[in-house]
């Protein structure tokens, strides 16, 4: 147990480096062949304001997120983070680098991504029921009607709700409209899963009901997870990784490596040493103004 | 396992919480379903509070039949005891309308410019909405039509019937050509702003979900703007009428346009007042068909921005 744990950011530390060289290979085939499940290159954005300003966004952000990974993504509010999120989605071009999804380039989102988003109440369409939000994004792999049924039945399920595939998301709290959310990202049966902010705009003990269950749907589905948080404790307690962000123009400023193992629980991982201490760390890290040398 | 009680307060007009009831809840069952708030139901109320307010939802539509009840028995009684030429009492009116539009008479001249109002209207929605989707999602398209556009639109409908006339000739054509003129744009510019105000949220949902271009239109785009193209298509509805009556007083030998100024020049002036009344109706009738077409369309918004079932 204790082995996997400390051997797991190893072989992404080895991955990573073998990415790095690979890199201008990637850059002739198109391909990069790393093992990664997403690969961010020197990815940079600015954009021209109205007034005529450049303003850069982000600074050349590289990291790799290897298969069946959790990787936080936290930064002082302003940062990048959601521009980092819509460039990994295949939502938003960069302006140079590239973004990599199982070593092909990111150029529309891919089709083994799913993504769920803060702000579930415009996400889920009001015109549509439950099931019929739900099923959706199946409508493009053309499978028979009761395939559908059943894949959003099993993803409601998998959720904790039961048979509201009739009710429209209006008539749902917040929570359980994010549910539906994430029900409609695992009908969808993706590889990886993208997060921005998904549990910001509920109560405190519905975000950590929702914590546990995407964790329990990673393992049971074996998916990749990169969420875009800006609560540092959910980020340590959520992830194998915690990737932080500098304030804008946003770039890395550090990696931890979170081994606390692969079974998390509310109450017990959140009051370990390691969990304090891993925290401290990640704040620290946040907090350190811009342009400290030590950054 | 202990049973926990949940109180759930109800919160009336006014703001005050009242009709507070206990429901037992087991925690880890059914206190997180109550917690997420789907099963406050509000047949939880009891049956005479229901029944009161049941009532009170029926008969809340008929406060709005006060004001026409009234003016209708005035005008009914006022002008039975006058023997104006041009305002013959509504006794007559009536009995004019009646066999008039009701027991034959006139009722042919009914159906040309009815038809001409429904095929001119369905054409302007279809066309207004094709252009509509087009300029959203094409913005070149939208930049290169626009000062065309906001010319044509400019010229006024009623002014084109010399030159509709000239090249449709007189028939139902002219009508439903210049119905199309008069009624598209309202629908046409609501569509274009509905789609572009769309929230960035759908939109990105819609694309990162890959969904064929034919699901985002009909599925997403669409519906996420019918509150606005429905509110264009309601201005049209009567430009729509406006155009039919007037093109018809001016050019046609049927309608009901024709048959207001044909009564009218023929100082038939109580068979004229029965055309105004059947064009009240009509219009009134036409509303209502709207109103309960968009209430089924955009129950989801009502639904969302008031509250409902919440």
């Amino acid at each position: 147990m204790r082995d996997t744990r400390t051997a797991q950011p190893a072989s992404q530390h080895i991955a990573r480096t073998q990415a790095g060289r690979l890199q201008n290979a990637g850059a002739s085939t198109g391909l990069v062949d790393s093992g990664a499940r997403m690969s961010v290159r020197g990815v940079s954005k600015s954009y021209t304001t109205d007034r005529g300003v450049v303003k850069q966004v982000l600074a050349s952000v590289s990291f790799d997120v290897a298969p069946e990974e959790f990787v936080a993504i936290v930064g002082p509010s302003g940062a990048g983070k959601t521009t980092l999120l819509r460039a990994l989605a295949g939502l938003m071009p960069p302006t140079s680098g590239e973004v990599y999804f199982d070593g092909s380039p990111v150029t529309a989102p891919p089709e083994r991504l799913a993504l769920v988003f803060q702000d579930y109440s415009r996400s889920l369409m009001p015109w549509m029921t439950v099931e019929k939000n739900v099923t959706l994004p199946l409508r493009r792999k053309k499978l028979a009607k009761e395939v559908q049924k059943r894949l959003s039945s099993e993803a409601l399920a998998a959720v904790g709700l039961g048979d509201i595939g009739t009710h429209y998301p209006w008539q749902l709290s917040g929570g359980m409209q994010q549910r539906v959310a994430i029900a409609r990202a695992i009908a969808y049966q993706p590889d990886a899963l993208l997060m921005d902010e998904p549990f910001a705009s509920v109560d405190a003990q519905t975000r950590s009901d929702l914590e546990d269950l995407i964790l329990a749907l990673k393992k049971q589905y074996r998916m990749t997870i990169v969420v875009v948080t800006h609560d540092i404790d959910e980020a340590v307690y959520m992830s194998d990784r915690v990737i932080v962000l500098s304030g804008s123009p946003t770039s890395v400023r550090q990696v931890v490596d979170v081994a606390l193992g692969t079974h998390r629980d509310q109450l017990v991982t959140k009051s370990l040493p390691e969990f304090v201490e891993l925290r401290n760390t990640v704040l620290t890290a946040v907090r350190r103004p811009v342009g400290d040398p030590t950054a | 396992m202990s049973t926990q009680s949940v109180r759930i307060g109800l919160l009336k007009e006014g703001g005050a919480v009242d009709d507070l009831q206990t429901v037992d809840a087991e925690p880890g069952h059914d206190g997180d379903a109550l917690a997420d708030g789907l099963l406050i139901q509000p047949d939880r109320e009891p049956d005479a509070r229901r029944r009161g307010a049941r009532a009170r939802r029926m008969l809340l539509p008929l406060v709005g039949l006060i004001i026409p009840v009234v003016a209708i028995t005035a005008w009914w009684i006022v002008s039975a005891q006058k023997s104006s030429f041009y305002f013959p009492p509504l006794s007559t009116i009536w009995d004019r309308f009646v066999h008039t539009w009701l027991l034959g008479g006139a009722t042919a001249e009914i159906w040309p410019t009815l038809l001409s109002l429904v095929l001119g209207y369905a054409a302007a929605t279809l066309v207004g909405i094709t252009f509509g989707v087009l300029f959203a999602l094409l913005p070149a398209v939208n930049r290169f039509f626009a000062p065309v556009i906001e010319f044509v639109r400019a010229v006024p409908g009623l002014a084109l019937i010399p030159l509709f006339v000239i090249a449709l000739g007189v028939g139902i054509e002219t009508k439903i050509g210049l119905v199309i003129f008069g009624a598209v744009w309202p629908i046409l510019l609501n569509t274009t702003d509905g789609i572009r105000s769309q929230d960035l949220t759908i939109r990105d949902t819609a694309f990162s979900y890959r969904l064929r271009f034919r699901d985002r239109l009909f599925r997403v785009i669409l519906p996420s703007a019918s509150p606005q193209i429905m509110a264009g298509m309601k201005v049209s509805l009567s430009i729509a009428v406006i155009v039919v009556i007037a093109t018809e007083m001016v050019v046609s030998t049927s309608g009901i346009g024709n048959f207001l100024l044909k009564a009218q020049a023929g100082f038939d002036l109580t068979g004229m007042w029965s055309g105004l009344v059947l064009m009240g109706i009509i219009g009134y009738l036409l509303n209502v068909i709207f109103e309960l077409v968009e209430r089924r369309v955009l129950r989801w918004h009502r639904a969302m921005y008031e509250g409902i079932n919440r």
